[in-house]
């Protein structure tokens, strides 16, 4: 039903843009067959002119007259003075109109020639028309290449395009686009290259800060003035935003690794078992969302969209699934010796990893990003991609949810009290080898989700789980066992740490001076930043 | 009873002793001989005899000795002291570096660009002059003062910091674990002047002989095979001490062993730099006998897998860790020259469970305790028939 209503208000929101289309094309049509005579004198200079007058018509047909024209598609009859474009199909439709041409064919069709000047003089004209383009998209690109080049004739059109420009977000670019030539043209007043100083400043990137410092030479002194004034306070935004930038940054590695080390957190907290097979754990949920978008796109695409949504369950099943088999089968076998349980789950890794390569391949695997997760949008100086966004939401979600069911069930309940002192709770009654076996399904399985997120945003290939592994450890041992906040702490704090270092020392250095960092930090405070207090701490 | 039964343990451990020594007995004969007999096989058969050894099996065969003394330095301190590293590789890579240097500065004008002074890919990244930490190297000394002094500084400033505030167990592993992956990350860099991915190779000469010459391998093996046992002779008489059976009370029992007076810091710190300085030799020999040193060498997984030869031949067993060295990578040799190479890692993650679940105690250990039951029933049986002294029970973590 909802889909239905979508598609309803589409194709009326369609008919109403086709509408517009055609009522603009009606009024232009009597300048444009002006133009269009002149290709009709087979003559270069004519044809130029003609092209200039086509492109400042800018009527919907513009575009499509000069691209049939460069693709070496416009017709023409001497005899009838009439123009056509010629389909692929050889069928011939009228320029002005583009409607299809009955009866027969004009005997003395012939090609409209072009030469090096008429080829520049189109690619000008395309680039002014794309300003003009009905497409908002387009346009911005479109002024945004001009800011680049200052191309300063196509500042005529550039007036044209503001005058008519409704979408303010094109407009302020176009602005700027024109301040830009303003700014670079011998002839403008000082008055107007003061104002385009100004739309300049407002605009406050590198490149703004790129086209002040090199005014050219004959600029007048109050207009250079103005420029350093505008350069010293973009330079300063732009530190801000950098700033910001980085924090952003750091707080989307920090939720990649609360996602990654969540899980971990809570078997080491309450087994207080090192599980180095965790990160092959992401890696299945990462396999669980390839396989379902593999399944959606083999046999139902239109679900692509959802395929994240039915994958998260999946993954939490299918990784919880393994993490309880593990359980079951080898660790617990192995409880109060956690040397040993961290080499047997090192095994158990390269097991993993090597039966994920065997089943898949050992090359990276395409995991689609929906298209709810793909894209960006700009906020001040930062721009924001919505994967990203998505999976910052997304585990602080997973991390409230763990909270709620640690604070208000049962089994959480159970869960906490097996980790503050395991004796006392099951003499409680408490069944601490079932609560063992689901806590560890239970971190299993956000990892298995984690996999489903990072699948977004890394590669999917055996060797994706390696990664995390030590970073997620790093987080644990950071924030500390036994308390959830810790780890968020911990991966944010690391996270941001991280970003705020690596422009300083590069990414490599940066991350070994996180390590040292913590290694520091243990001697400090040896159990974490939030370590258990009481007899809890040592069993 | 209780008189009896402890009457029963010093049999026991009076007969341990004497097997333990005869063990090692053979054990060092086991490496002499093949220290003279490989060389021999190889240098001394001619190469139409059926008996004769090929060269690059005597690198191999240089290369498991190496790996042995290797796993020698970890038994030593996860064995007999409780630290479980798992970045025991960095210290084996720091020392193959400090070889790789030595090497390296051999080279003169051999390389590539005839640099006389800087090695080849110093002059490719257009440096102008050997860095300061560079000096020194081309004097064979220093090198190999080095190769004992680098691991050896890192593991005491490490160790110093981790063991003073009581850094233990899992958490140690784990910092030991990032110790040798930020080392990886930064001798993965150009800028670091240790050769980046490419690492340090191309190696001439080792003490004025070619390197790649089947004397000069046979002689490294033969030098790998001494190292090993002086290394195996040291640990013996370390356990053996007065100061061995302390290393054994922290791995039991460390509050305890604080608690009734001992500097366990101490301790533990003295060994693991020991034991650092022991992976730094094994590195050291590696190096001229593969013929090259790059930092993957310090990817976590190495260290790992070099504990995993430990717990295979037996922690605490010193024998054993030889053993494991030399049994896992012979198979390992054996999978991966093969069509059965997919399938080696399957092999070696089974080897982590298997041997964690089914032979805690490991080859070695396992035997030693099977060993100690039927002599213990036998001198049990042979006093009055009642029931015997506990076995020897698994050591702590």
């Amino acid at each position: 039903m909802k889909a239905g209503d979508i598609a309803m208000h589409f194709s009326r929101a369609c008919l109403v843009a086709l509408l517009l289309a055609f009522g603009c094309g009606t009024a232009h049509t009597a300048s444009l067959d002006e133009a269009l005579a002149h290709f009709t004198t087979d003559d270069f200079s004519d044809a130029n002119d003609g092209i200039n007058e086509v492109a400042a018509s800018g009527g919907p047909r513009a575009e499509t007259i000069i691209r049939a024209l460069q693709d070496g598609h416009l017709m023409f009859s001497a005899e009838r003075k009439a123009v056509y474009i010629k389909a692929d199909s050889d069928k011939l439709t009228d320029a002005a109109t583009g409607a299809p041409i009955t009866g027969d064919a004009p005997a003395d069709l012939d090609t409209v020639r072009l030469n090096n000047r008429l080829r520049g003089t189109i690619d000008a004209a395309i680039g002014a028309l794309t300003l003009l383009s009905s497409d908002p998209a387009k346009r911005f690109e479109a002024a945004e290449a001009v800011f680049k080049s200052r191309e300063a004739r196509t500042l005529p059109i550039l007036e044209t395009a503001i005058a008519k420009e409704q979408d303010p977000r094109v407009k302020r670019v176009l602005m700027e686009a024109r301040a830009a030539i303003i700014l670079l043209s011998d002839d403008a007043t000082d008055q107007d290259k003061l104002a385009a100083v100004d739309v300049i400043r407002q605009r406050g990137d590198q490149d703004a800060l790129g086209l002040l410092s090199s005014l050219p030479a004959g600029t007048s002194a109050p207009v250079m003035k103005a420029a350093s004034a505008a350069i010293a306070a973009i330079q300063n935004r732009l530190v801000l935003w950098n700033a910001v930038q980085n924090a952003w940054y750091g707080i989307s590695l920090g939720s990649v690794l609360l996602l990654a080390a969540i899980g971990l957190a809570i078997t080491f907290g309450v087994m207080g078992v090192i599980n180095m097979a965790h990160g092959e754990m992401v890696m299945l949920g990462a396999y669980v969302t390839f396989v379902v978008q593999e399944l959606i796109r083999n046999h139902n695409p239109v679900l692509f969209d959802y395929s994240l949504a039915i994958a998260i369950p999946l993954a939490f099943l299918v990784a919880g699934f393994v993490g309880i088999l593990i359980e079951r089968c080898i660790i617990r076998f192995l409880y109060g010796r956690p040397l040993e349980t961290l080499l047997a789950t090192w095994g158990l890794s390269l097991i993993l990893q090597q039966a994920v390569r065997t089943a898949f391949g050992p090359n990276n695997r395409e995991v689609g990003n929906p298209s709810w997760m793909s894209g960006a949008f700009d906020v001040g100086g930062i721009t924001i991609t919505y994967n990203r966004m998505w999976i910052i939401c997304f585990s602080l979600a997973v991390f409230i949810a763990l909270l709620a069911l640690l604070r208000f069930t049962r089994f959480g309940l159970e869960m906490r009290a097996v980790t503050q002192n395991r004796p006392m709770a099951a003499s409680m009654g408490i069944r601490t080898s079932r609560v063992d076996a689901l806590t560890f399904g239970l971190g299993s399985g956000i990892a298995g989700i984690a996999g489903v997120a990072l699948s977004q945003i890394d590669n999917v290939s055996p060797n994706l789980g390696q990664g995390y592994i030590i970073d997620s450890f790093m987080v644990v041992v950071f924030g500390g066992v036994g308390n959830l906040w810790g780890t968020l702490v911990g991966a944010f704090t690391l996270g941001i740490a991280n970003k705020f270092l690596e422009p300083y020392a590069g990414a490599v250095l940066g991350k070994i001076a996180i390590l040292v960092l913590i290694i520091l930090f243990i001697q400090k405070r040896p159990r974490g930043m939030f370590a258990l207090k009481g007899r809890a701490v040592e069993a | 009873m209780r008189r009896r039964s402890s009457r029963g343990h010093i049999v026991t451990s009076h007969f341990l002793i004497r097997s333990l020594d005869r063990g090692a007995v053979a054990f060092v004969a086991v490496i002499a001989a093949l220290a003279v007999i490989v060389p021999a096989l190889n240098l001394a058969v001619p190469e139409s005899s059926a008996l004769h050894l090929p060269t690059y099996l005597v690198a191999l065969f240089g290369k498991y000795a190496c790996y042995a003394l290797l796993a020698l330095s970890i038994d030593l301190i996860w064995g007999y002291c409780g630290i479980l590293s798992l970045g025991h590789g960095a210290f084996f890579t720091l020392g193959g570096y400090a070889m790789g240097m030595y090497l390296m500065r051999q080279i003169g004008t051999r390389g590539v660009y005839a640099d006389p002074i800087l090695p080849d890919f110093m002059v490719f990244l257009n440096w102008k002059e050997l860095p300061v930490y560079w000096y020194g190297f081309q004097f064979f000394p220093y090198a190999a003062l080095m190769i004992f002094l680098v691991p050896g500084a890192l593991a005491f400033v490490f160790g110093w910091f981790a063991f003073r505030s009581r850094v233990t167990g899992v958490y140690l592993s784990i910092i030991t674990q990032a110790l040798t992956y930020a080392l990886m990350l930064g001798f993965f860099r150009n800028n670091f002047g240790f050769g980046g991915n490419n690492g340090l190779t191309d190696f001439k000469d080792i003490l004025g002989f070619n390197v790649q010459a089947e004397v000069t391998r046979s002689a490294l093996f033969s030098i790998s095979c001494i190292a090993l046992i002086l290394a195996f002779l040291l640990c013996r008489a370390i356990i053996a001490s007065k100061f061995g059976k302390v290393l054994i009370a922290i791995r039991d029992a460390e509050a305890r062993t604080r608690f009734l007076g001992y500097r366990v810091e101490s301790y533990k710190l003295f060994v693991f730099t020991l034991s650092a300085c022991m992976a730094g030799l094994a590195g050291a020999l590696y190096v001229p006998q593969v013929g090259i040193i790059n930092p993957s060498e310090f990817a976590p997984a190495n260290s790992i897998e070099a504990v995993i030869w430990v717990a295979v031949g037996g922690r605490g067993t010193l024998i054993g860790a030889a053993l494991g060295a030399i049994v896992v990578n012979y198979a390992k040799t054996f999978f991966t020259s093969g069509a059965l190479a997919p399938y080696w890692l399957f092999l070696l993650g089974g080897l982590f469970v298997a041997v964690t679940l089914l032979l805690p105690r490991g080859i070695i250990g396992t035997l030693r305790h099977w060993t100690a039951l039927r002599r213990d029933r036998a001198s049990a049986a042979a006093e009055d028939g009642v029931t015997a002294s506990p076995p020897e029970p698994l050591p702590a973590e």
